[in-house]
């Protein structure tokens, strides 16, 4: 059976009550902990690993390991986390905040601090100098057991 | 002497107030009456099939969920549901809850979505808001749980990447009796109101016969009495929870607007009964290799029936993917529904297939 008027206490209720809708940007947004406004990073955590750009499906990320920096597109960015699932040191993370709007896509660039890429140079010439080392003896002792060898089918002889 | 009737063609989008989305309509009209239809879609194709060859298997599931705003979630669990078939793959039981609970809620907010629209295509504007208004709060569920309001990104290979906790899982519930109440108050206006029912009964009547001979889908289908729900096959966690397809016998708009609302309620019963039953487990199963073989994956969407294809050659990058969406299989029932309608009628006739062109062009 039809009815007529069935929207009616819908309208009165709306009459009396408060509007739904916030004054924004007057009235702040309280974003919920999980909300995936855009990707941070730690960046004197960052190993230039590259694994993030690898995975990235929109491509929007660039890591140049000799400078020591990490760009991120954020206009290209779809904020999907999967740089975040992927990163072996958890220095990316995603946080609160949508992506102002822009006239032109723009790359935010971080470059890690000169403590830790000194740091990181002091470590990499220490490892380098470990391995030539260790090369060094190598080569020593293969030079030495050649000698040895040779001495010893010198005397069968 | 007869009167002698001239066919006119007149053209019915791609800009068109009902349609969110675009799709072109050629409408042979004999005076009022539509005698016939000529679709033409392919204004919003994207190539997101052929990203196969650039994303490797794990990050398409970023690009399978981009196919459409509306059903995202369900569109990356069924491309997941298709190469964790391949890769036999056991998914976690907590995972299988989540992703349940999900898809019902992106249900409720595209069921909600469509009721507004359906609203304002028959000119009920302050319903159509109501409608929408309650939509936010099932928004505001998914970007509390999952970060996103309209692309959930929680779906990976072997199952979820985010969790939800006793706590969340209440607040869900709490929402969803909200929710729930001011349904059942809106319920009123779409089915016993005068004015609605003028514009809703015994228009665009789809046989179960003609739903049959053009192979719709979802609550299209239903709504004619064709019991077919593709969650009956007893993908995720659904074989676990009680519940039966929702079908009407009218096969009018007002049987899909009914069908639809319906829906809502049990969309709404089976979070509750999920939220009841959840395991704990961990959230997903380990992935080694890459996908060798081809599977057919099919799920329930909002609309109906969607297919996923998937043939991996055991590489990185897999072969193939296609994706059969429930629009692209409602479009001939389209037609057939057009014919002999009112030229007044056709806009809402089309938005009670409730099209999703950015869906059915990929």
């Amino acid at each position: 059976m039809a009815h007529f008027f069935t929207f009616a206490k819908t309208a009165l209720k709306n009459l009396t009550s408060k509007p739904v809708t916030t004054k924004y940007p007057d009235a702040p947004i309280d974003y919920p902990a999980r909300s995936r406004g855009h990707i941070e990073i730690d960046i004197d955590q960052c190993i230039s690993c590259s694994l993030c750009v690898r995975n990235c499906p929109t491509e929007c990320l660039a890591v140049d390991k000799n400078a020591g920096t990490w760009t991120i597109n954020r206009f290209d960015c779809i904020v999907c986390g999967y740089c975040t699932v992927n990163c072996p040191k958890h220095c990316l993370k995603v946080v609160n905040g949508y992506q102002k709007p822009g006239t032109e896509k723009q790359a935010a660039t971080y470059q890690k601090s000169p403590e830790v890429m000194a740091a990181e140079k002091a470590k990499k010439e220490a490892l380098a100098k470990k391995k030539a080392e260790a090369l060094k003896k190598a080569q020593a002792a293969k030079a030495a057991k050649a000698a040895q060898a040779a001495e010893a089918k010198k005397e069968g002889d | 002497m007869a009167r002698k009737h001239k066919r006119n063609i007149v053209p019915f989008g791609p800009q068109h107030p009902v349609l969110p989305e675009p799709i072109h309509l050629d409408l042979v009209l004999d005076d009022e009456k539509v005698v016939g239809v000529i679709p033409s879609v392919g204004f919003i194709h994207r190539g997101l099939e052929g990203l196969v060859d650039k994303r490797d298997f794990k990050e398409m599931v970023y690009v399978a969920e981009r196919t459409c705003g509306i059903c995202s979630f369900q569109h990356g669990m069924g491309y997941c549901e298709a190469v964790e078939q391949i890769m036999n793959i056991e998914v976690p039981p907590r995972a299988k809850y989540l992703r349940t609970i999900w898809g019902e809620t992106s249900r409720l907010h595209s069921h909600l979505l469509w009721l507004g629209l359906m609203a304002d295509a028959f000119g009920f504007e302050s319903l159509f808001y109501q409608c929408w208004r309650i939509r936010e709060k099932i928004l505001d569920l998914i970007e509390l749980s999952t970060g996103g309001r309209v692309i959930f990104s929680v779906n990976q290979i072997g199952g979820v990447l985010k969790d939800m906790d006793a706590e969340m899982l209440k607040h869900f519930l709490d929402v969803l009796a909200e929710v729930e109440t001011e349904v059942h108050e809106i319920q009123k206006t779409f089915m016993l109101d005068y004015t609605v029912q003028s514009r809703t009964v015994g228009v665009g009547v789809m046989t179960k016969r003609q739903i049959h001979a053009c192979g719709s889908v979802g609550p299209f289908a239903r709504a004619s009495g064709f019991k077919v729900d593709m969650r009956k096959l007893g993908y995720e966690a659904y074989p676990d929870l009680d519940f039966e397809p929702v079908i009407s016998n009218d096969g009018d708009c007002y049987a899909r607007c009914d069908v639809r609302i319906r829906e809502i309620f049990q969309s709404i019963d089976l979070i509750r009964q999920a939220a009841a039953k959840i395991p704990d487990s961990e959230l997903a199963a380990k992935v080694k290799g890459n996908p060798d073989g081809e599977c057919f994956a099919r799920i329930e969407q909002p609309r109906g029936e969607a297919i996923y294809y998937v043939r991996g050659t055991g590489k990185k990058f897999v072969n193939r993917m296609r994706i059969r969406t429930p629009t692209f299989a409602n479009l001939p029932g389209l037609c057939e529904m057009l014919k002999n309608a009112d030229y007044a009628d056709v806009p809402l006739m089309i938005l009670t297939i409730d099209p999703c062109i950015s869906c059915t062009e990929r």
